[in-house]
């Protein structure tokens, strides 16, 4: 008794994250007389492209599909550049400021986008980032950043310091023994994290709409057509905002708590 | 030894200088922005921004969603967390399951509900075919306030419970068995177990979540808009219509330090509130 109320409760948790997935999905899939029925069905009376293929061909979609992906590829580039040589030191050096450093980066958390994204219009313009991928990439890698140095940071400290000095003894350099014994344990962990930097970027919203006006990312582009474009553009954006989130998370799933766990404590 | 001495600085050089340009410069323009209008330093832009209509309601709104949702989403990933200590098989898919919303914004989240929620939606649908009610009916407009906000929260709720989940889950998995196992040798019942053991050893991962749940809370805006338009201002959607629609950059900042402050102080309050001494992590 107390097992099946046990597995039923599972159960009701799992429907409520999937029931909501598997409805828009069917708003965006279940063909286009889906949407303008009442009451609506529950299954999908024919599987369609159309509604999806007609979104992709509205003026401007495609392209915002585009900008998207390139501002976050490039917010992925930039943090793991940035981010994992400062996690290195976090986890290997100690030196004066590097306390300060760690807790700088653990404040940001406290900043919201608004605050950032505001000013950055007349810089931007000024510096010709304004109105590109370029533009908002970077300031959703002020965003990301923390993140990857601090998860970095925490990948580089499981590994025994014992194996890089190891490496030394037997000549090799710094650099190289990074390269050979670090960098392969780690990798993993940074792969994840650069999926997590794409995700953050994929999903701003803010700092996106506030910094283009016609190479807008995809939320952007669906924000700013909220209020005037019909029910099916719309399940049809969220659910193609939301494939590559559903994809990522099964991709990191075996890092998330690596990640979140002993990078955010 | 000169040498290893210059390493780390010059590792975190390009972090420290990015975060300086992007985050330190705009975080004191925007400042800058708020505290400046008719060509000189003053409050005009707050004072222009608590005499508009939507102020008192956005305030409300934004603190109404942030105090509700944020226990319910606690309580709720504290349970799930429970769960799943006694799951055996198939843990590692349930969790994959629960963590799903982690990776959806909150924009889309909104649009998710939206196609649920809205008059001819799966809700309304099923409601129909069931037999209790009779035509469409509306939840999302100004006439229906509560309807609207309880929408968000249970928007809020689906879209970002998993992250404080996988915050406690990751916790969690730090407290030794032995504690348990010890309790239940002295005859603890599982509440007084969840109550004086595992709660205490989890506080400081409670204390993350609940610090990255809540400036995310304030911070939420996308989702409000897809679901009820401007019927339920927060604070950072004005924020984002003043730059946006207005064009006035002043107001917006004004609004964004708002955000800001808000921010800061509810993360002061639970780095004081939930203070674990520092050889308990």
């Amino acid at each position: 008794m107390r097992k099946t109320l046990f597995l039923s409760g599972i159960g009701v948790l799992c429907a409520w994250t999937l029931v909501p997935l598997y409805l828009i999905a069917l708003g965006a899939v279940g063909g286009s007389a889906l949407v303008d029925s009442w009451p609506k069905p529950f299954w999908p009376t024919s599987l369609s492209m159309r509604t999806l293929i007609d979104f992709m061909h509205i003026d401007g979609v495609w392209s915002a599909t585009l900008s998207s992906v390139e501002a976050a590829v490039l917010c992925m580039a930039f943090s793991i550049l940035l981010g994992v040589p400062a996690g290195y030191a976090l986890a290997r050096f100690r030196f004066h400021g590097g306390t300060a450093f760690r807790l700088m980066i653990l404040l940001t958390r406290a900043f919201p986008v608004a605050i950032l994204a505001l000013p950055l219009t007349v810089g931007f313009i000024r510096l010709g980032l304004y109105d590109t991928a370029l533009g908002v990439s970077l300031i959703h890698t002020a965003l990301a950043l923390p993140f990857a140095v601090l998860v970095s940071a925490s990948l580089f400290q499981a590994v025994p310091r014992e194996f890089e000095e190891a490496a030394w003894v037997f000549g090799c350099s710094r650099l190289r023994a990074f390269r050979h014994v670090v960098l392969p344990l780690v990798l993993p962990g940074i792969a994840a994290t650069s999926i997590f930097a794409f995700v953050i970027s994929w999903n701003e919203v803010f700092a996106a709409s506030v910094l283009t006006v016609r190479h807008k990312t995809l939320t952007a582009y669906l924000l700013s057509v909220l209020s005037e474009s019909p029910l099916q553009v719309q399940f049809a954006g969220g659910f193609v905002l939301i494939i590559p989130s559903v994809l990522f998370i099964f991709l990191v799933r075996k890092h998330l708590f690596a990640m979140w766990g002993i990078a955010n404590r | 030894m000169r040498g290893i001495r210059v390493i780390p600085y010059l590792l975190i050089a390009p972090a420290v200088l990015f975060l300086l340009v992007l985050f330190v410069v705009p975080l004191v323009q925007t400042m800058a922005l708020a505290f400046q209008s008719d060509g000189g330093w003053n409050f005009g832009n707050f004072s222009r921004m608590a005499n508009d209509i939507n102020f008192n309601d956005a305030v409300t709104d934004t603190f109404e969603i942030v105090v509700i949702a944020v226990p319910l989403q606690l309580a709720l990933a504290l349970g799930m967390a429970m769960m799943l200590r006694h799951v055996q098989r198939g843990r590692d898919i349930v969790l994959w399951i629960w963590s799903i919303p982690l990776g959806i914004s909150d924009l889309a989240a909104g649009l998710v509900w939206l196609a649920i929620l809205n008059d001819r939606g799966f809700l309304n649908s099923l409601l129909f075919r069931v037999g209790l009610i009779s035509s469409p009916q509306s939840y999302l407009t100004y006439e229906t306030p509560i309807a609207l906000l309880a929408a968000i929260v249970i928007a809020e709720l689906w879209r970002a419970t998993a992250i404080v989940l996988v915050i406690i889950v990751a916790g969690v998995q730090l407290v030794p068995k032995e504690y348990a196992e010890a309790a239940d040798v002295f005859g603890a019942t599982p509440w007084q177990r969840f109550i004086r053991i595992t709660l205490p050893l989890l506080k400081p991962s409670i204390q993350t979540a609940l610090i990255l749940r809540t400036v995310l809370a304030f911070e939420m805006f996308a989702m409000v808009l897809s679901l009820g338009g401007r019927n339920f201002p927060v604070l950072v959607s004005e924020a984002f219509n003043w730059e946006y629609a207005q064009q006035d950059y002043g107001v917006a900042a004004a609004y964004a330090v708002v955000v800001m402050l808000v921010s800061l102080a509810a993360t002061l309050v639970y780095l004081g509130a939930l203070r674990s001494p520092p050889d308990a992590r």
